[in-house]
């Protein structure tokens, strides 16, 4: 694994405020009627895409996501201004304004989405890695889920086929304990997800989550393993989300203490802490890094608001690969 | 021009296009080891062997959406399901991912994918095995629908599937893939989107596709018989569909009868209907006249089955009733 240094920790700290002000940010445009839709917000689980990326090679390496899908292809290299359009649906927006909240892509920073069925993007990760293997291809395929796609049948068939066929990818489980409004516990008699792997003979572990480095670290060896041909593995990752599943969600399925509990091992605050006692940086320069993510979360709402709506013949030019492909007409 | 099986038609077209581009592969049930459960892929493991040609376990679901996922990294799957029945645990995959990826993504990634097998009822096998989804398909925008009828379209429309950058549903039929027809032993290809008169005629139109089509023929012979000149249109692609060859047809007859074997509830005749009557209403000398299955799943008893398809005797019926004969 790349040694995770100063640099790393400060990297760390700036992407993860960052990530967590674009999430707020979204969520105030989002009370103002700027953004509509569904919002699935990542407040609380920076941790694990600050690890992914630490691991991952992101030259080479992809990956896909569902719907909580905002800040992974920032971490990759997207413009941030460009997602935060897409959620205003302007035409500068990722998808051009037709995809929104829920499904966001880059194919040049190999962000698959984005996936707006629960559990629907799972065979696509292993799909992406499959492809890279029939290539022959140095690559590996993060496919992300929530715990509540860990209850979907795609699940079974795609860790059936995926360990049976050595692909390289690595499944990631995002546990923050509740499917929508409906606990871990809730959903089925064993809440140990990352045992779900041993029924496949796919190797498996969990993993704190609210720590970047015990994500890398787990990330590492799952990666280094499908990079060597020796296939998938299964990873619960630890974490939980402070914000409701969406926003009308009056969470009446926690209590307040609980959410209090898990703010004490909040994953930036831990980084935060860690640059102060290393003295990898002064609170001096953590004010500066708080200004400058203050400021970039303020140009790309700037950038959101001011950019055009799109052309209302993008829907058409989009379906289909076919250029003169004939719809039929919807109205006079 | 050499005879041969539509299965045959099947093969050839694609290890006729796989020989060409080493991104196509054939996924599926029973594809490989057992040379495909209709013998559709016969010989096609030994020629191209385990990587190109791969036998899944049942997961509709879980192959479709590897198939989907690896034909936006660089792949041109052929997806094959045993029937279409089974696709229904699949067919989130199809409409979810499959046709809307290019227009999610804002155009940034394309699906050139065939989701392929056989449609539609194939003798006494039950009501769970005797659906015919054209219409659920041809209802999504993203996908493209075909459905050929005999070896020759069969084979030139699937090498024009494969080659196609967006996702196509092929359909075949379990009771065709015996069905033998010329094809031409030079390399051809069928344009996507264009129907065929494989009849002409002059007092009435008759659209159909797919197996079901023979009885649209059988009917023709009979009417011709008694001095009916029927036409007989073969759709060949659902979606896009060709309303130029139905509409100047219609003009020409000036009636239309369209048989299609599925539920009468908003189907591929319904869609016919609604355009003929919106680009030839002053066309119509009678009202149209579609004809399908019952309304209802399909019955076991042969005596039931036969009662609910629809066959040539309902199609003379039906002609002789707009020709007020």
């Amino acid at each position: 694994m790349k040694k995770i240094t100063k640099a790393t920790y400060l990297k760390w700290y700036e992407d993860m405020l960052f990530w967590r002000k674009f999430e707020d940010k979204l969520a105030q445009v989002y009370i103002q009627q700027k953004v509509r839709g569904f919002l699935h917000l990542y407040n609380g689980q920076e941790a694990i895409l600050a690890g992914a990326l630490h691991a991952m090679d992101t030259d080479k390496d992809r990956m896909i996501t569902a719907y909580r899908n905002h800040v992974q292809p920032i971490g990759l290299g997207v413009d941030p201004k460009r997602v935060m359009a897409e959620l205003y649906g302007k035409g500068t927006g990722t998808s051009q304004g037709l995809g929104g909240s829920m499904h966001i892509f880059s194919k040049e920073h190999r962000f698959y989405g984005g996936h707006g069925i629960v559990g629907g993007q799972i065979p696509l990760g292993a799909g992406l890695a499959f492809a890279d293997k029939y290539f022959k291809r140095d690559a590996v395929t993060l496919t992300f889920m929530g715990d509540g796609a860990t209850r979907q049948g795609s699940l079974h068939e795609t860790l059936t086929m995926a360990v049976n066929w050595n692909l390289p990818v690595v499944f990631c489980v995002e546990n923050n304990g509740y499917a929508m409004g409906t606990s871990v516990a809730r959903t089925a008699r064993s809440t140990d997800i990352y045992k779900l792997g041993n029924g496949y003979e796919m190797p498996c572990a969990p993993v704190d989550a609210m720590d970047p480095e015990k994500v890398a670290e787990a990330l590492d060896e799952a990666i280094a393993r499908a990079r060597k041909g020796e296939g998938p593995t299964f990873l619960e990752l630890k974490t939980y989300r402070y914000r409701g599943h969406s926003m009308s969600d009056a969470q009446h399925y926690r209590t307040k203490d609980e959410v209090a509990e898990y703010q004490k091992i909040d994953p930036i605050t831990k980084v935060r802490n860690i640059l102060i006692d290393k003295k990898y940086a002064t609170e001096d320069d953590i004010k500066k890094i708080d200004k400058r993510v203050k400021d970039k979360v303020k140009e790309c709402e700037e950038f959101a608001e001011e950019s055009a709506f799109p052309e209302k013949n993008v829907m058409y030019d989009v379906v289909y690969e076919q250029e003169d492909y004939p719809f039929l007409p919807h109205k006079l | 021009m050499k005879t041969i099986q539509f299965r045959e038609a099947v093969q050839q077209a694609m290890s006729e296009e796989m020989r060409k581009d080493e991104s196509i592969y054939l996924m599926g049930e029973e594809v490989a080891e057992y040379n495909g459960a209709y013998k559709a892929s016969k010989g096609m493991l030994d020629e191209f062997g385990p990587d190109r040609v791969i036998d899944t376990p049942i997961s509709e679901l879980g192959f479709s959406g590897i198939g989907i996922g690896s034909a936006m990294n660089g792949n041109r799957p052929i997806i094959e399901f045993m029937t279409f029945n089974f696709s229904l645990v699949g067919i989130d995959q199809i409409i979810n991912n499959a046709a809307k990826i290019r227009q999610m993504s804002g155009g940034q990634f394309n699906c050139p994918i065939v989701f392929r097998g056989p449609t539609a009822s194939a003798g006494q096998l039950g009501a769970t095995h005797s659906q015919a989804f054209e219409s659920w398909y041809a209802n999504c925008p993203g996908l493209k629908v075909i459905v050929p009828s005999n070896p020759y379209d069969a084979k030139g429309l699937l090498k024009s599937a494969i080659r196609d950058d967006d996702p196509v549903i092929f359909m075949e039929s379990e009771q065709m893939y015996g069905d033998k027809g010329e094809v031409p032993e030079e390399e051809y290809v069928i344009e996507i989107g264009k129907a065929d008169i494989k009849r002409e005629g002059t007092d009435v139109t008759i659209v159909s596709f797919g197996k079901i089509i023979k009885e649209a023929y059988k009917a023709a012979d009979e009417l011709e018989k008694e001095g009916i000149s029927a036409e007989v249109i073969d759709l060949r692609t659902i979606r896009p569909m060709d309303h130029a060859t139905i509409i100047e047809s219609v003009k020409k007859t000036n009636r239309l009868v369209i048989l299609e074997e599925a539920w009468p509830f908003g189907n591929i005749s319904t869609e016919i209907t609604y355009q003929v009557q919106e680009q030839a209403f002053d066309f119509l000398d009678a009202p149209i006249i579609k004809i399908n299955t019952a309304d209802t799943p399909a019955p076991y008893s042969p005596v039931l089955l036969k009662e609910w398809l629809p066959n040539s005797e309902d199609v003379v019926k039906a002609v002789k009733k707009v020709m007020y004969k």
